[in-house]
């Protein structure tokens, strides 16, 4: 009863806070028109608000975990447990090569999985070059890597509504210079969890 | 006669003066062609003394095209100003093909009336000159058109002295953080001015053909889109923000279009942009492969474009319009960033060898591939307005700098040091 309540309290507050209840978009998801909430979510993918979503869930989530103590397992959002598969963000590529690599298979069979539980929380996949060659065909191979990962994500499970996707080329090097070593770093795409 | 041209280039070397207020000072670090002796004399002085020194100015320009070899200042035996002060003879002694002087008086504090004569040594006889009427700030304009006209004169080629260079510089600040400045500097590197600061990357500037405006690539909206800047007003205009990429612009001759890259409908496509209508025209239809960095071709009709539909990135062509696009280079696994000269004679583009990568050029008539550079870190060519260099962005000890390379290879050029890293080099029409 006490739990039932606190979830209550939250889901006050995500609904102030202009967030989406988790529960009620799953509800609308058939008919996205209609639903104010959908809508909001819709809204949400394009112009970054989508953050907030994810935030709301987490919250949520998060609560009820801090109620229960003295469990041996990890308490809390899969997300912040470093033992989870999902605490892997980052996706390394060969040389102008969008393909994923066998070992990364898993990583993002995890996120997918997550993602399809957690259908109002939003990913952004940067995409991410190495500083050799052209920059503008960086910034599309950037782009093309970061459509591969969603593409494996949504034969996953993921929904296409759940992804914001931005290529960088080189312009954000992980790791400065032009070597082998720095390229291995810098070819890459980022998932990161819009608004943790 | 064509004895007296042969002069070493590496002589310059030792001779060239550093400009004072040039960030980014031209530099010959190679070259092998032959360079014509001219002299130029320092112009007379009447009046309030010039802020600029005109002659100085123009002798830097025409040593920094490398097919000049200005005569040393200890050589020259007197200090004419007009006509009935030069002895040729003496003239003649130094091997001197060009003879250039020329005063510059003051009207008022603000006013300055200059002239100038070029004389062919051996014959004895003015090729040019003129007399302008300019204010204090618009002496150093004036010195690098007499240039232009110089230039013309001996080589029959048109000059650009006069024109500018647009390139975004990258600062690291103490916090760690980036600044980016899309910058726009004399043609010889000197009066850099930001046009544009931004915390986010900028990238691909691209002329219009009046030199009036830029467009570029900025990330300010957190993703790339393409903007259009008027040079004068400082106003700027959002073309494309589409879902996606907005990239790689590029001007058509006409000055009416833009040339884009947009991957709004789900994979980088080049698309036609009118610019008074913002009608929108898709070129490319390859969805599988990257289509991108489009320039056109002089006549307007036709594009370059990197694509690697065949696996690797290459160069192909295709009508404006649409329609099958037909591969342009072979050569290398990797052509990519083509530009074209003014003339249609040439493409100039990134080539990959093993990792690394040049400056190439291929002449389109024969297909016929020269590479001109040797870094390995070269990337962005430009083309000069007058077809005959290459700007581009290269290397050296980490920091991103800009060098020129004539198309035949012959003449080197570095712009040092400026204290920041620069790059993505996009060389000015010429004004008109």
């Amino acid at each position: 009863m006490k739990l039932l309540k606190s979830s209550a309290v939250l889901l006050a507050l995500v609904w102030l806070s202009g967030c989406t209840n988790p529960l009620a978009t799953k509800e609308s998801e058939a008919d996205l028109q209609s639903g104010e909430v959908a809508v909001e979510d819709r809204n949400a993918e394009s112009s970054g608000i989508a953050g907030e979503n994810a935030m709301g869930a987490d919250l949520g989530d998060g609560a009820e975990a801090q109620v229960i103590v003295g469990e041996d397992a990890f308490q809390g959002n899969e997300l912040d447990d470093p033992a989870s598969p999902l605490s892997n963000r980052i996706v390394y590529f060969e040389y102008d090569s969008s393909s994923v690599r066998a070992e990364d298979q898993q990583t993002l069979a995890a996120h997918a999985t997550y993602l399809s539980d957690n259908t109002n929380v939003t990913i952004r996949l940067e995409g991410h070059t190495d500083e050799r060659g052209s920059r503008e065909y960086n910034l599309a191979l950037g782009e093309r890597r970061a459509l591969a990962i969603r593409q494996i994500l949504m034969l996953h499970g993921a929904s296409i509504n759940q992804f914001e996707v931005v290529s960088f080329g080189e312009e954000r090097l992980a790791v400065e210079g032009s070597d082998d070593a720095a390229g291995l770093q810098n070819r890459r795409v980022e998932l990161i969890y819009v608004g943790r | 006669m064509i004895k007296s041209w042969l002069m070493a280039l590496s002589l310059l070397i030792t001779l060239l003066p550093w400009q004072a207020h040039a960030l980014l000072t031209i530099e010959i670090t190679g070259g092998s062609e032959a360079a014509l002796p001219i002299a130029v004399v320092p112009f007379g002085n009447e009046g309030f003394a010039a802020p600029e020194d005109i002659s100085e100015v123009i002798r830097n320009d025409l040593a920094s095209s490398g097919r000049f070899a200005p005569l040393p200042k200890g050589d020259l035996i007197s200090s004419p100003h007009d006509k009935s002060e030069i002895n040729f003879k003496d003239w003649r002694l130094l091997r001197s093909e060009g003879l250039l002087v020329g005063k510059v008086s003051s009207v008022d504090g603000e006013t300055y009336q200059v002239q100038f004569q070029l004389f062919d040594v051996y014959k004895s006889q003015q090729l040019i000159g003129k007399r302008y009427q300019v204010p204090a700030s618009g002496l150093r304009r004036l010195a690098h058109q007499i240039s232009d006209l110089i230039y013309q004169t001996l080589t029959g080629e048109v000059g650009v002295f006069s024109t500018r260079l647009a390139f975004v510089s990258v600062v690291n600040t103490p916090a760690g953080q980036k600044r980016y400045a899309l910058q726009v500097s004399d043609a010889d590197g000197a009066n850099p001015r930001s046009v544009l600061q931004s915390k986010q990357p900028i990238l691909s500037p691209s002329w219009s053909p009046d030199g009036e405006r830029l467009s570029y690539v900025s990330f300010e909206n957190g993703k790339a889109e393409v903007f259009v800047q008027e040079m004068r007003s400082g106003r700027r205009d959002s073309v494309a923000a589409f879902k996606g990429l907005n990239s790689a612009p590029s001007w058509s001759p006409d000055g009416k279009k833009l040339a884009l890259t947009l991957s709004k409908a789900g994979n980088p496509e080049i698309y036609v942009l009118e610019l008074a209508s913002g009608k929108l025209s898709r070129v490319t239809h390859n969805s599988q492969a990257i289509d991108t960095e489009a320039v056109w071709m002089p006549n307007g009709r036709e594009l370059l474009f990197t694509s690697d539909r065949g696996g690797r990135p290459q160069i192909y062509k295709v009508s404006a319009d649409g329609g099958r696009a037909s591969r342009v280079t072979f050569e290398g696994r990797y052509n990519a960033s083509a530009d074209i000269s003014a003339d249609g004679r040439f493409m100039t583009m990134v080539h990959g060898l093993n990792g690394k990568y040049y400056i190439a050029v291929q002449d389109l008539d024969s297909g016929a591939v020269q590479v001109l550079t040797e870094t390995g870190q070269d990337e962005s060519p430009s083309f000069a307005p007058n077809s005959r260099n290459i700007l581009y962005a290269t290397e050296q000890n980490g920091k991103g700098i800009l060098a020129a390379v004539s198309v035949d290879g012959r003449i080197h050029q570095r712009l040092g040091e400026s204290g920041s890293d620069v790059r993505e080099p996009a060389w000015s029409p010429i004004r008109k």
